[in-house]
């Protein structure tokens, strides 16, 4: 499956979804199509390895989740992202489709407080269970202090 | 013949709440060994006869000596420093030759080298080990993130330096510190250990003693 | 009253064996660093682990938005700190890569000789505490450990006299490298490379006639290639379990296609078959540094000034995602910049944390002995797991 096939199926079945150009492949969809795009870039398009998911917060257009799947047979890398739009932090989870997807979501939790939809276990993986606050969010500061270690 | 001493400037504070922080921890920190009465009450009968200082002298040299000549580290490997901290423990840089034999339990150890950044989530699991360790017990504090919390000073979740969780006999400085350094941290800690009296008084963190 | 699932918990215990949730803690002499394993386990058998991570999280991502690209290079090391030119790699390529700036071809040389010299370095590292573990410390483990440490410390003093560090730099800038090699670091090189080349033979001798290696290494955690690929794992365990991944051969940087080395792939995908990868990946990669070399070009060694200050570098709005083959997989760094001297997200994608997301996969059905193996060949590094 080439660049130009792999653009041309996605804007075909994804009607809305932004489509970039060059590699890698950044398909951009609202947060409905987030479970759907990946189960048809697992299928459809071949991308079974699982790189990374991760999100981003851009304050107040709200908060960004982004996953990047290869195809590691033809080369095609896509980069797969959903705005959840402002004061939205609820997304459907990949792990039904990857499985590396579930530590990768369960750091999005921890860091962001995104809650995914179908996690079987979600609970934080960097921090301690009982922490308060989700560091990576812009409105929690670097240096917060948490006596008596800092 | 010596070379010039460097003139090493005082450190420039950026913060001074950061300054103040710090005194203020260090000064109420608690007093480590513990008092053996049992010990106190026989040390002043042999004190009470002629000479008897003499025998206490030498059996605190005595017991001085064969403490520092066979330190054993209990494995506190945390992070980079820990890699360094192998390296001392290797061929090349070896500690054996100084009695140092590394024991993964802290059980049977008498020193823990903290190599590495202490976060929040690790800091109750370091207390832990700690407190397995049996008296008398020394520590020292490896590299600038168990010193202070190093490059990570800042972050949320990083421990501003490991003697706000155990108290420190020798702060090795270095991102990491390479083995000489810490070969060097521990010779001092051999020399601190010399002058150490069961009594509970200890020399102060990095103090040089003759 | 007991409820229905306290009535299940007690017929399990009834009916069938006991089952035991042990703690392999923080702390524990396999040497890998902070991580925690809950095993629960049915007699000697391993029926379920988590993995409690997180012990080492020193906020990288927060902290990289507070740091420009002039001053982070050096904190990168950090993540992998066994290979720490690796993770600088993938930052500093990042940056180029939003920021369009070229890198001279002597840079881009000195950057492949510098990543496979820490290929081999942490590849030492690996077989060494491998070894260790399943040997015991103070048994036959040690010896190989010993071995692999000398070896390692000849490389470590190779980068010693080129950067002033011995295990973590900041020798990679954008814009190119920060230092150029003294005079004799050629000649010092190749005579260390060709010393551990021959050594690695020894080893190699040594340990694939010992049937206690063979007896622990074959046929344990073994990962198939389904699982491999949806999990995500990179380096030499994908190579291991039959892909053959490589991006040094399928997406080139830094002038990797001007040389000619081979991708091993093993297709059993068990423990003995990611020591065979990393054992060729060794003599491949002390090949790429023969020929870098010898084709060295005279040349700049940045396309930037020296750095005078630190928010020098200010790089344009835009993002990328630039990744590396680092000795245990593809590292990443998926950076967002705006235009100021520092990025607005920086995400590290570690090459640890997703091989280590593998083991509550693997590991249940094998016995206590082998999680120590399994670790072992999977050869995390936790300041890239928990960033």
């Amino acid at each position: 499956m080439s660049l130009d096939e792999a653009r041309s199926a996605i804007g075909a079945r994804f009607s809305g979804a932004e489509v970039g150009t060059g590699t890698p492949l950044v398909v951009t969809v609202s947060p409905g199509q987030w479970a759907e795009l990946a189960a048809f870039a697992k299928e459809t398009l071949g991308c079974r390895f699982f790189s990374f998911l991760t999100a981003v917060d851009w304050k107040e257009p709200g908060l960004e989740v982004v996953a990047k799947v290869d195809n590691l047979d033809d080369g095609l890398a896509v980069m797969m992202k959903t705005r959840l739009g402002p004061g939205v932090s609820t997304c459907a989870s990949l792990t039904p489709i990857y499985r590396g997807a579930d530590w990768m979501e369960r750091e999005c939790w921890d860091m962001f407080g995104i809650r995914f939809d179908g996690h079987p276990d979600l609970r934080r993986i960097l921090l301690d269970d009982t922490w308060e606050g989700h560091p990576l969010l812009k409105s929690y500061a670097v240096d917060t202090p948490h006596p008596p270690y800092r | 013949m010596k070379g010039p001493i460097p003139e090493i400037p005082a450190p420039i504070w950026r913060n001074f709440k950061d300054l103040q922080e710090w005194e203020l921890l260090h000064k109420t920190r608690p007093v480590d060994d513990k008092h053996s009465v049992l010990f106190e009450s026989v040390t002043e009968g042999i004190h009470s006869f002629p000479g008897g200082f003499v025998v206490t002298t030498a059996a605190d040299a005595f017991l001085n000596w064969a403490r520092k000549s066979s330190v054993w580290p209990v494995t506190f490997g945390l992070a980079c420093c820990a890699i360094e901290m192998m390296a001392t423990f290797c061929s090349r840089f070896d500690v054996e030759r100084l009695g140092m034999v590394p024991w993964a339990s802290p059980r049977h150890s008498d020193l823990m080298i903290v190599s590495g950044t202490v976060t929040i989530k690790m800091a109750p699991m370091l207390l832990r080990i700690y407190d397995q360790m049996p008296d008398p017990k020394w520590a020292v504090s490896m590299g600038s993130c168990a010193n202070s919390g190093g490059p990570f000073r800042h972050g949320y979740h990083v421990v501003k330096g490991v003697d706000r969780v155990i108290p420190v006999d020798v702060y090795v400085p270095g991102c990491p510190p390479p083995p000489e350094s810490l070969l060097n941290g521990l010779l001092l800690l051999q020399e601190q250990i010399k002058h150490f009296k069961r009594t509970g008084q200890r020399a102060a963190p990095n103090e040089k003693v003759d | 009253m007991l409820d229905q699932s306290t009535v299940a918990r007690v017929e399990l215990d009834w009916a069938g064996p006991e089952r035991l949730t042990m703690n392999m803690g923080p702390q524990h002499p396999s040497a890998h660093g902070v991580f925690r394993a809950i095993v629960t386990l049915e007699g000697e058998t391993v029926v379920a682990v988590d993995a409690v991570i997180g012990y080492l999280h020193r906020c990288h991502e927060k902290l990289a938005e507070t740091l420009t690209y002039a001053q982070y290079p050096s904190i990168a090391s950090k993540t992998d700190y066994v290979a720490a030119m690796t993770s600088e790699f993938a930052y500093v390529m990042a940056a180029e890569e939003i920021g369009k700036v070229e890198v001279p071809k002597r840079a881009q040389y000195l950057r492949v000789i510098c990543a496979e010299l820490q290929r081999v370095a942490s590849h030492l590292l690996w077989l060494g505490t491998w070894c260790m573990d399943m040997g015991g410390a103070l048994g036959g483990g040690a010896t190989i450990f010993l071995y692999c440490i000398r070896e390692r410390e000849d490389i470590l003093d190779l980068f010693e006299s080129l950067v002033g560090a011995r295990l973590l730099y900041g020798f990679y800038q954008v814009g190119g490298v920060r230092y150029d090699i003294p005079d004799g670091w050629v000649a010092q090189c190749r005579a260390t490379i060709d010393r551990i080349d021959q050594r690695i033979g020894e080893y190699e001798q040594m340990l694939e006639q010992n049937p206690f290696f063979l007896a622990r290494a074959k046929g344990v955690g073994v990962v198939s290639r389904e699982l491999a690929q949806d999990v995500g794992i990179a380096g030499p365990l994908l190579r291991g379990s039959g892909i053959p991944w490589d991006l040094r051969r399928t997406a080139p940087y830094s002038s990797y296609e001007d040389f000619d080395f081979r991708i091993p792939v093993e297709t059993d995908g068990d423990c003995f078959a990611r020591y065979r990868v990393r054992m060729v990946e060794f003599r491949e990669a002390i090949t790429i540094v023969r020929q870098a070399l010898d084709k060295l070009p005279a040349g700049p060694i940045s396309s930037r000034p020296a750095l005078k200050s630190v928010a020098q570098i200010r790089i344009q709005k835009g993002e990328s995602y630039a990744r590396v083959e680092g000795p245990r997989g593809e590292v990443g760094c998926y950076l967002i910049a705006d235009g100021s001297a520092k990025p607005y997200r920086m995400k590290w994608r570690g090459a640890s944390f997703s091989n280590l997301s593998i083991l509550p996969h693997i590991i249940p059905g094998h016995k206590v002995a082998d999680v120590v193996a399994i670790m072992g060949s999977v050869d995390p590094v936790f300041g890239e797991v928990d960033r």
